[in-house]
């Protein structure tokens, strides 16, 4: 198995991931606009992603839910080859079949994608006993990435109950982002719930501002240690917010103005600029230089993907079966 | 030769998962009640491949996918195949379409097994053939055998497949003995049907504990000078297609009898492959003997009218046999 890239190292290199996310999923929306697929956009959420990714190591696996993008890209992913399979294409890492909802890729470590709310949840204990059973690289641990919205699903329970009580090494990561398609949480669940839920199987919890992204490799980085030390679970509730909508087109009248700014004010990137402003480790030339780096290598990405050949149809039934 | 010996369906399945841990190391078996059931192989192989389970299903079966997918060979016992429904998400969502959605990237080797079928008045929250469901699912294999010696077969098979594999257990077949060898490296290969009656004037197809009703029927025809010929399926998915129509080649006539309901069924399917793949060799109609579009009652009156009985599948012989001599 290719080796994962090194872990960005530093809160610059944090930054460039988020805005590339990020201009990789404006691009998709673009395309959609102009009839490509629809996708889970994950606008918003970057800080979640880069950080619970950043404390990761190669020898982990991720286990991902629809809104993966931030995941991949923060795993390495090349956007060329995820524009590619969103776009339908063979050089997509799925060869097209995938689309955006289910992308895994397994040279980078994300192992198992699931778009139906929950059935992440439901592999990730797996996948982490075989890790404890001696099939993935030593020492390696899981992190399974799900939302608020599975987190009322029962498999969310069933989870937890088992990696606790199997002493699984699983980095339970819910990125709690306040809608689940198109219904508030809190019209779904009581405020606190997922924390207590969590807290009450037992295991390590703890509840972190999912749109700062140290403030989230802080904490990703202390449960980690936590699991590799004693192999048994632990869990992150990273409250964020889903800016756009759940899926694209999605125009969010249902979505309060006012909810929108206030989350916007918040923004995960424009809260790394600032940090790295206020150190001094980036101007107001430096961020439009990135800007405009990044963009490119996003343009030149979806020339690439829209380049890439489609499937030939007799390939149809193939990987079917094993 | 190597030995064959007596011993129960139950015996067979717990022989075939002995040999087959001993094999790789790979395969575990977890399951609500594995561990207590096979002591014998929790001495032999440890708790850590010998596991119990909660009573939840989705999370076990989801848990056998994501183990599959990253190199063990999971066998799960769901206990009874109605509690699937609670497991459909991991097997049908994930084992069944991740490797094809992810572009080949996966594997999903394991072992799903349940109970099913009539004979123990469960009522229908426990006896559910719901075979034909996973059938029409892509990406898993389904099987479900008659006899001793194919429960250890076909469960061997089963495991060192490298797709996910339904393995419906009839629960009246459990207790029913049968010679079985004890050669570790005895496999009945998934899609073999095997034809347990040789005939010439009617084909009859079935699969499980419906096998025997089959023979029984066929003992009785063989009285009044009718020839029939018994075709055992043994894996539903893949379809042994080739045994059936050269069977219906030169019987000219099929019934496909089977406990689980008509409707899209599996003899829906034979009907359809016939008709298709050997029209001009049909001397009459295809004949289906299923159970109702009903849930299965727990009363043992209402549960054998369920049944298709050997009386049925005699009468409804002679009544194709009568048609088709009237058409001649």
């Amino acid at each position: 198995m290719q080796q994962a890239p090194k872990t960005p190292p530093s809160p610059l290199t944090r930054l460039e991931t988020m805005l590339l996310i990020r201009a990789y999923e404006h691009q998709l929306v673009e395309l959609q606009k102009n009839g490509a697929p629809g996708t889970c956009t994950s606008v918003g959420q970057e800080a979640c992603a880069v950080g619970v990714v950043a404390a990761l190591e190669s020898r982990d696996r991720i286990v991902t839910n629809h809104r993966s993008a931030g995941h991949l890209i923060a795993r390495g992913a090349e956007p060329r080859r995820l524009m590619a399979e969103v776009l339908g294409r063979v050089d997509g890492y799925c060869g097209g079949r995938s689309g955006s909802l289910h992308i895994s890729a397994r040279e980078l470590g994300v192992v198992l994608t699931s778009t139906i709310v929950g059935g992440e949840l439901s592999m990730a204990p797996g996948v982490a006993l075989a890790q404890k059973m001696g099939k993935g690289e030593p020492g390696g641990i899981v992190a399974v990435f799900f939302g608020d919205g599975a987190a009322c699903e029962g498999i969310f329970h069933e989870a937890l109950n088992l990696a606790v009580q199997w002493q699984l090494p699983l980095l339970f990561v819910c990125e709690n982002n306040q809608w689940q398609a198109f219904v508030h949480r809190l019209e779904t669940m009581p405020d606190n719930a997922i924390a207590n839920w969590a807290k009450g199987h037992g295991l390590p919890v703890e509840t972190v501002d999912g749109n700062d992204a140290e403030a989230v490799l802080e904490a990703a980085a202390h449960a980690i240690a936590h699991i590799r030390q004693g192999g048994s679970p632990a869990f992150l509730e990273l409250v964020t917010y889903r800016q756009r909508g759940h899926f694209e087109p999605d125009d969010q009248a249902y979505v309060a103005p006012a909810e929108l700014d206030y989350w916007r004010a918040r923004d995960p990137i424009d809260r790394q600029v600032q940090r790295l402003k206020a150190q001094g480790l980036i101007d107001d030339n430096g961020l439009t230089a990135l800007e405009r780096q990044t963009q490119a290598s996003i343009a030149t990405a979806l020339a690439f993907a829209q380049t890439s050949p489609w499937p030939a149809p007799e390939t149809l039934t193939d990987h079917v079966y094993a | 030769m190597s030995t064959m010996i007596q011993m129960t369906a139950a015996q067979a399945i717990n022989l075939a998962l002995r040999e087959e841990m001993r094999r790789d190391p790979d395969v575990f078996l977890m399951g609500e009640g594995s561990a207590t059931k096979h002591r014998d192989l929790v001495d032999a192989f440890g708790p850590d491949r010998v596991r119990n389970t909660p009573l939840a299903e989705a999370i076990i079966a989801g848990t056998a996918v994501g183990a599959a997918a990253s190199g063990l060979r999971p066998v799960i016992d769901l206990l009874f195949a109605p509690f699937m429904t609670y497991a459909m998400d991991a097997l049908v969502n994930s084992a069944g379409k991740l490797r094809y959605l992810s572009g080949g990237q996966f594997r999903f080797p394991l072992v799903a097994m349940g109970m099913t079928g009539t004979g123990w008045c469960v009522g229908a929250q426990h006896n559910h053939n719901i075979e034909a469901m996973f059938v029409h699912t892509p990406g898993v294999k389904v099987v479900m055998p008659s006899e001793p010696a194919d429960f250890k077969g076909l469960l061997k098979a089963a495991i060192r497949d490298d797709n996910p594999v339904l393995f419906f257990i009839d629960l009246g077949l459990l207790c029913q003995e049968g010679e079985v060898t004890e050669d570790p490296d005895f496999i009945i290969p998934l899609g073999k049907a095997a034809i347990r009656r040789s005939g010439d004037d009617i084909t009859l197809v079935s699969y499980a504990k419906t096998v025997a009703v089959c023979l029984q029927a066929a003992r009785q025809l063989a009285e009044r000078g009718i020839s029939a010929e018994v075709v055992d399926l043994r894996s539903l998915k893949p379809l042994d297609e080739n045994t059936v129509l050269d069977s219906v080649r030169k019987t000219g006539r099929l019934m496909v009898v089977h406990e689980a309901s008509g409707l899209c069924g599996i003899a829906a399917e034979l009907a359809a492959l016939v008709s298709t793949k050997a029209f001009p060799s049909l001397r009459g109609p295809v004949v289906r003997l299923t159970g109702p579009d009903a849930p299965i009652p727990s009363s043992w009156a209402l549960e054998q009218a369920v049944v298709p009985q050997p009386e049925r599948v005699v009468n409804a012989t002679l009544e194709l046999l009568g048609a088709a001599h009237s058409v001649n």
